[in-house]
């Protein structure tokens, strides 16, 4: 099994929702989250006083799949939240050990 | 009596008292959110002290028959003892009167508190705020807002009287009194932690809009209920109000426009507290179109006037030297130059403009200094500042055992 994770531009968010319902992924978890890589942040005034804001305001999505659809759940990830700008985000892909449901106690790839 | 008079008395007076939770939402806005409770609770706590301060001795400083030279009212009222429902100031019952007055305090000291946001322990602006309304605002306020009777029976103070400075709703009791009495805590309390190194970004601009909406709204009771009757003074001074709140956003945006190219909301905001500001001595003097100059000039002042508290490195957390201050000056000296009676534009000459400066500049220095050594004392005896651990990880927390907001989910909490 694998998790993959994204972090993505916001405003992104409800197309990659759809793109990965209509691929077949039945479950993630969403988090608002804030960070900066290439695109660092920009430049806000307050009554003249420039600040700097390094933390840009980002979505991370976590799904865990099966090891054969994860190649899968990635390009689609990275098709709906592309739009050729900075800042579009990151994917990655670790391994995971062992998932259990909760509910029923299933194990591994039954609890997905 | 005059029921006319009283019922748009009673009516200011709720006005002016709803700037209290305006100005708690104006400033509370403007601080990070880990100490928006702590702000907003300094605004409310003056609600609470001041008036049981002047019903002991607050009024009757600032109201009794001058005890000499026009500094302060002698003790008749101590307690509000002789006064009674048929008690008459002009042609309104005493005691709408006093808790007019007495909303004017609970403002200007409320204002002070944005001076030292972020930093102050409650414990120390509980004891502050009842000295300083005794040491500085019921004297000052006598100074200014206490007429000698058409009589002669009874003496007031010496800017209203002696010196003969014009002064509608307290340009110099509320406005420069805040200001500098802010910019003398300021410095007793020191800079904030990260002071020009770490963002202080105002955390809800909406709740300072709110704010500035509901300080706009009550200054309508502040400015036109100071004329003490439902008459042409009080239009006059309505109409003036809005001319300068609505020329004071165009003047700060300006500013705006040619440093930043855009207009800021928190700009917005500000501008119209400083064209408010501005007129609150003028209101009663100026013509509607001096109104649009009073307000359009104190916008474009104060935007520049912000800025000296990093050039002169006092942390004043929330402007209150730049917007009252500054703002309370531009109104005062506008007066010297626009008032159609005495003003230098209108052939008066520039002994209007003298007195104008003289009254400002006394409040001024009285307010920095004897607010300077009420802040010395509590700070060398039980301490104004909070531990700096303490301003790191909320003074909200640490200060009033809350946290005004549950932060869930990632990165909600990472921006401070």
């Amino acid at each position: 099994m694998k998790l993959v994770t994204a972090v993505i531009k916001p405003h992104k968010w409800e197309e990659v929702r759809e793109a990965l319902a209509a691929a077949g992924v039945a479950g993630m978890t969403v988090t608002e989250a804030s960070g900066y890589g290439q695109q660092k942040g920009h430049t806000e005034v307050y009554r003249g006083a420039e600040y700097d804001v390094s933390l840009v305001p980002k979505i991370r999505i976590e799904v865990v799949v099966d090891d054969a659809d994860a190649e899968t759940v990635v390009s689609t990830i990275t098709g709906a939240a592309q739009t050729g700008k900075i800042g579009d985000g990151k994917v990655w892909v670790i391994p995971v050990d062992n998932v259990v449901r909760v509910r029923t106690g299933e194990t591994d790839e039954s609890a997905l | 009596m005059d029921t006319g008079d009283t019922a748009w008395l009673l009516a200011s007076t709720a006005l002016v008292l709803l700037m209290a939770p305006g100005l708690a939402f104006f400033y509370g806005g403007m601080v990070r959110s880990k100490s928006v409770l702590n702000i907003m609770m300094m605004v409310f706590y003056a609600l609470a002290i001041f008036p049981i301060v002047w019903f002991l001795f607050g009024y009757t400083m600032a109201f009794g028959n001058d005890v000499g030279l026009g500094l302060v009212g002698g003790g008749e009222f101590i307690g509000l003892r002789g006064i009674a429902p048929d008690t008459l100031t002009g042609t309104v019952p005493t005691y709408v009167f006093v808790v007019f007055q007495m909303l004017f305090g609970v403002i200007t000291v409320g204002l002070v508190a944005g001076a030292i946001a972020d930093r102050a322990k409650f414990a120390a602006w509980m004891v502050f705020v009842p000295i300083w309304v005794l040491l500085v605002y019921a004297p000052v306020a006598h100074w200014v807002f206490a007429f000698d009777s058409a009589d002669g029976s009874v003496k007031g103070g010496w800017i209203a009287n002696q010196l003969g400075a014009l002064d509608f709703a307290g340009g110099t009791a509320v406005e420069i009194n805040s200001g500098f009495s802010g910019l003398a805590l300021a410095i007793i309390v020191g800079r904030r932690v990260g002071w020009k190194r770490e963002p202080f970004r105002p955390h809800n601009l909406p709740a300072v809009l709110l704010g500035a909406g509901l300080l706009w709204f009550g200054w309508y009771g502040f400015n036109a209920g100071s004329a003490l009757a439902a008459n042409g003074t009080a239009g006059l001074a309505l109409i003036n109000t809005t001319g300068s709140a609505c020329a004071g956003i165009l003047g700060w945006l300006a500013v705006e426009f040619v440093r930043d190219r855009k207009g800021t909301s928190f700009g917005a905001a500000s501008g119209a507290i400083a064209g408010l500001v501005a007129i609150t001595p003028s209101c009663g003097v100026v013509s509607p179109m001096g109104s649009l100059v009073v307000g359009g000039l104190a916008g474009a002042v104060c935007a520049w006037a912000i800025g000296l508290k990093y050039k002169f490195d006092y942390d004043d957390s929330l402007d209150v030297v730049g917007v009252h201050g500054v703002g309370g000056i531009v109104g005062m000296l506008a007066i010297g130059f626009l008032a159609t009676e005495a003003g230098l534009f209108y052939g008066g000459g520039l002994e209007q403009l003298g007195r104008q400066a003289v009254a400002s500049a006394v409040v001024l220095v009285y307010a920095f200094v004897v607010t300077y050594m009420i802040g010395l004392a509590i700070d060398k005896t039980i301490g104004f500042r909070v531990e700096e651990d303490v301003e790191r990880s909320g003074i909200d927390q640490a200060e009033h055992l809350e946290t005004a907001y549950e932060h869930l989910g990632g990165g909600s909490t990472l921006g401070g």
